[in-house]
């Protein structure tokens, strides 16, 4: 896993580069790590992708694919799509701002499409933008009464060449997405995949919704739910691996999506549920695995300790949160006894005064209402959701331990049954000695399997993570940059507020 | 002149865990200066002077304020003696703060020119009822009594963090010792100005500075042996507000047949209950936005602990968000003690002023519904030709109060609101300033850091 040297080359040699890079991709996936020449190659053209996608060439290339070949059932004929599809098109205007610019290699990615392997449809994905871009949006109730349930509209803008259009929407509901993630928790989180969790259910408040309540709080519910929902989607399409998988892009793109009824929190399905997460609470507090790896225990005590100051500091931004409203709410009343105080004040130019300030507490009353939003939207649910995404990754290196677990216990079988087999070598049965033989070969497949899956998690893992911290600190950085502007913002307001009253104040005479 | 005076403010101990608890006592330096003398014009423009004129402070260092020595303001066009008052300096015990009153005057009934006395609240609330209780000020407004320094909230909390000292970070604590320290401050100068602006007031006021019990206040420097009300004079007390709002319906159901009593008496009633208002949603207004701050505080802390634990990449930029949000938690921290300052205090004092208004057209009121009882007194004494003198002298006596009362009342009413006016301008004025270089500051803040920030990834 070398890193190599990555600045920004210029213009051309970026096609020169590429031209270099194109011998590779006859290689067989499973060939060994490219002369390091080519790999600047790679890496130019996801450079110009921005840091986001050079996670995905970051270290072994072929792996990601060998991995992916086994667990994405990619059917060929989607990847025909890709293939015939043209070059990568130019930038949509809809790019959010995270995403990059479309790479400079422009007509040089024709000669990719010719090649079947895996790696250069990452490659295409990493030479395309990172143009996905999902709003969810329009909630409507449908139906009546406790069957009733609200709707979204979720809308997908894209140029990439996995989707079969550019621009389409559907209608989905909560239980929709809660069903795409457990499917796509159960593919992807025993390998080692960081599948983002979805927003939590909530009984009291969709009840609320469902009986009719047409008031702040549950529409401030469907808000909240709704933008976590989009936000829940666009981490999953970020990931790589799972924006190609065929659940995600049927849950995009079909209109119709049969019913996940094992979301349903007292189904049969969510009972099992809750019995195998107490079974694996009690089994984590039983295996005892000698790390050999440094690595793992040190991301796992860094993890254990973000969690830790995440959630202290989610703590005090919601106590922020609820303070600022509280703020709002007592400055629009002391507004309005304000005024009732200029009125009754009857020196004419200080009733004018009071009643100005009045109307700027008002209007500072909104703007703290505004604050508290952007407080709540931007800070508070970014920490939220981090402090969920962790306990994704503490459960993918759970499921790390289980797969060594997995991998001890039949290395363990495998000798039992070793000493058996010797044993029988003595007594004179030679169809149970055979039948020991055989199990003995389909243990040592096992134990071999065991590894080699040991092996593979681990690699993942520590792939998905170093993908997962890059996200994270983008994420943090340019989510708390956009809250401090919505600070900067609100404080020249008041500046604005405060200097149209005072020659108000002046003007008592 | 400055002085520097420590006090010692012990928590609260039981003998036994004494040797423990002295380990919280908080130590407090003040440095108090000296106050701008008050004027003697007839109105009293500035109820609260300028000793906390900037906000508070960082911490309690008052050096940075302007030397205030006596302002030679004592333009007094009616008499001809200066009477100067102020609170030159203040100590707080345990459970009590001592205030102390310094007089510098040429008046011929003092014995000195200039001298101090140290006073508690109760001698001054003793000179307000004094105040209340003689007949002969029925006439005037008397200035509001100052309120009881409570620092009880702010013992508690101290107290509180003391307790609670092991289960935070050494940041983190002495940090909330700092906003407590200055929060007791502002308490602390609060009270000192409150008790001040009273004495002030009464100096200015051209009959209430020549009053004996006054004089004695200032002057006698044993101790004024006031007790506080017992138990029964409470009650007593109780009574007498009782039977006073009962006796003030009834009273106010007289119309007056002069314009300018009407007029006074349903404005300061409407604006008394208004003024209740205000000062009750302000207050509130300010606790949230002290609770903000008080967030932003620990926000600030965990990014801390986060910047240092974190990757190399999030590292910096926590800090550097850590260090925004504990510079931004101390501008909005110090808004919100201005508002107190500038808004909630105004109300509050105008609220006890405009009690005391009312008081006043209570008063005459009462010596009106007398003086028509005097007058029926003795039409019925006459009619029945019986006891008439005594009739007429007391219908002449209530006639006089009557009119003495309604006389220096209308002045007073007229001096309230001009005030009034004054007292509100300046505030208002004040308080707009202060926000704006508040929000100035606090942009610029904002601003220079998403600027590095920015710049850095």
């Amino acid at each position: 896993m070398t890193d190599t040297a990555r600045e920004p080359p210029p213009l051309h040699t970026d096609f020169h580069e590429v031209e270099d890079g194109e011998d590779l991709f006859p290689e067989s996936p499973a060939a060994q790590q490219p002369q390091p020449a080519s790999l600047p190659a790679l890496d130019i053209s996801t450079n110009s992708n921005g840091p986001k996608q050079d996670s995905l060439m970051d270290d072994d290339p072929e792996d990601l694919f060998a991995g992916a070949t086994e667990e994405v059932s990619l059917d060929s004929p989607e990847r025909d799509v890709l293939l015939s599809d043209g070059p990568s098109p130019a930038i949509t205007p809809i790019t959010p701002p995270t995403s990059v610019i479309a790479p400079r290699i422009g007509h040089a990615h024709d000669d990719m499409f010719t090649h079947s392997s895996f790696d250069e449809i990452e490659e295409e994905e990493g030479g395309d933008s990172f143009d996905v871009h999902i709003s969810v949006s329009d909630p409507e109730k449908v139906g009546d009464g406790m069957n009733a349930y609200m709707a979204y509209k979720v809308s997908t803008k894209t140029s990439l060449s996995v989707f079969k259009q550019r621009d389409f929407s559907v209608k989905r509901r909560f239980s929709d997405f809660l069903g795409l993630h457990s499917k796509l928790a159960s593919k992807y989180l025993h390998i080692g995949y960081i599948v983002p969790p979805a927003p939590e259910k909530s009984i009291v408040g969709m009840t609320k919704v469902k009986v009719g309540k047409e008031d702040q709080s549950s529409n401030e519910f469907v808000e909240k739910r709704r933008s976590a929902l989009e936000r829940y989607l666009m981490r999953t399409v970020k990931h790589p691996i799972l924006l190609k998988d065929p659940d995600v892009l049927q849950f995009l793109e079909n209109s119709e999506l049969p019913r996940a009824v094992n979301t349903q929190a007292l189904s049969s399905a969510g009972i099992l549920r809750m019995v195998n997460k107490a079974a694996d609470a009690v089994n984590k507090m039983t295996i005892k695995m000698n790390e050999s790896d440094a690595w793992f225990e040190e991301k796992q005590q860094h993890f254990e300790n973000l969690d830790v100051q995440l959630r202290k500091l989610h703590a005090s931004v919601e106590s922020l949160v609820c303070h600022r409203k509280e703020l709002s709410v007592n400055t629009a009343q002391f507004a309005k006894s304000a005024a009732m105080l200029g009125n009754s004040e009857d020196h004419t130019a200080l009733s004018r005064a009071l009643s100005q300030l009045a109307e700027v507490e008002e209007k500072i009353d909104q703007l703290h209402q505004d604050q508290a939003n952007a407080d709540f939207y931007l800070f508070s649910e970014l920490l939220g959701d981090y402090v969920r995404l962790i306990t994704a990754v503490k459960g993918v290196f759970d499921h790390r331990i289980k797969t060594w677990q997995k991998w001890q216990d039949s290395q363990v079988l495998l000798l039992k049954k070793r000493e058996a087999e010797a044993k029988l070598q003595f007594t004179n049965k030679p169809d149970k000695l055979q039948q020991a033989k055989d199990e003995i070969k389909e243990l040592e497949g096992k134990v071999q399997q065991g590894e080699r899956d040991f092996e593979q998690i681990s690699k993942i893992i520590r792939k998905e993570v170093g993908r997962f911290e890059k996200e994270r600190v983008k994420d943090f950085k340019t989510i708390i940059v956009k809250y401090l502007e919505s600070l900067v913002q609100t404080q020249q307001q008041l500046i604005k507020y405060w200097e149209a009253f005072l020659p108000e104040a002046k003007a008592i005479s | 002149m400055f002085l520097i005076i420590s006090l010692r403010e012990r928590t609260r101990s039981g003998s036994a865990s004494a040797t423990k608890r002295d380990q919280h006592h908080v130590i407090f330096f003040l440095i108090i200066i000296s106050r701008d003398l008050v004027t003697l014009s007839t109105s009293c423009h500035q109820p609260f002077a300028a000793m906390m004129q900037e906000g508070l402070d960082d911490g309690p260092d008052f050096l940075s304020e302007e030397d205030r020595g006596p302002r030679a303001m004592n333009v007094d066009l009616e008499m001809d003696a200066t009477l100067q008052v102020d609170i030159s300096d203040a100590l707080s015990e345990r459970d009590k703060v001592k205030f102390t009153v310094h007089t510098k005057s040429t008046l011929p009934n003092f014995k000195q020119n200039e001298f101090s006395v140290v006073r508690q609240h109760e001698e001054f609330i003793w000179l307000h009822d004094s105040f209340i209780e003689n007949e002969d000020y029925a006439g005037y407004i008397i200035p509001p009594a100052p309120p009881r320094p409570d620092f009880d909230a702010s013992r508690e909390k101290l107290q509180k963090l003391g307790e609670g000292e092991g289960s935070m970070t050494k940041e983190e604590f002495t940090k909330m010792k700092q906003e407590l320290e200055a929060e007791y401050l502002a308490i602390f100068k609060k009270t000192v100005a409150m008790h001040e602006v009273f004495l002030c007031r009464v100096a200015a006021h051209p009959v209430l500075r020549k009053d004996l019990n006054f004089h004695v206040f200032l002057e006698y420097n044993q101790d004024l042996s006031v007790r506080g009300k017992n138990k029964k004079e409470k009650l007593e007390d109780f009574f007498k507000n009782v039977v006073k709002s009962a006796d003030g319906v009834l009273v106010a159901g007289v119309k007056d047949v002069d314009d300018f009593f009407e007029h006074e008496k349903t404005f300061l009633l409407e604006y008394h209950n208004r003024v209740k208002d205000a000062s009750a949603k302000c207050d509130r207004m300010i606790r949230s936005h002290k609770n903000a701050a008080d967030d932003m505080n620990r926000i600030a802390s965990s990014l801390y602990t986060l910047g240092t634990q974190d990757s190399m990449d999030l590292c910096k930029f926590f800090l550097k968000v850590s260090e925004l949000f504990d510079k931004t938690r101390k501008v909005e921290a110090r808004v919100a003690a201005d508002e107190d300052l500038k808004l909630a205090d105004l109300l509050k004092y105008y609220l006890r002023e405009s009690q005391a208004a009312k008081d006043l057209l209570y008063r005459r009121s009462r010596a009106l519904v007398d003086y028509e009882n005097a007058n029926k007194g003795l039409d019925k004494a006459r009619a029945k030709n019986r006891d008439v003198l005594q009739a007429e002298t007391s219908q002449q006596l209530c006639c006089h109060k009557f009119e003495k009362i309604s006389e220096s009342a209308k002045q007073e009413l007229i001096d309230f609101k001009t005030r009034r006016v004054a007292a509100f301008r300046k505030n208002l004025v004040e308080l707009a300033e202060l926000e704006l270089k508040h929000a100035k500051g606090n942009l610029q803040l904002l601003q220079s850091c998403v600027g590095v920030l920015n710049s850095n990834t």
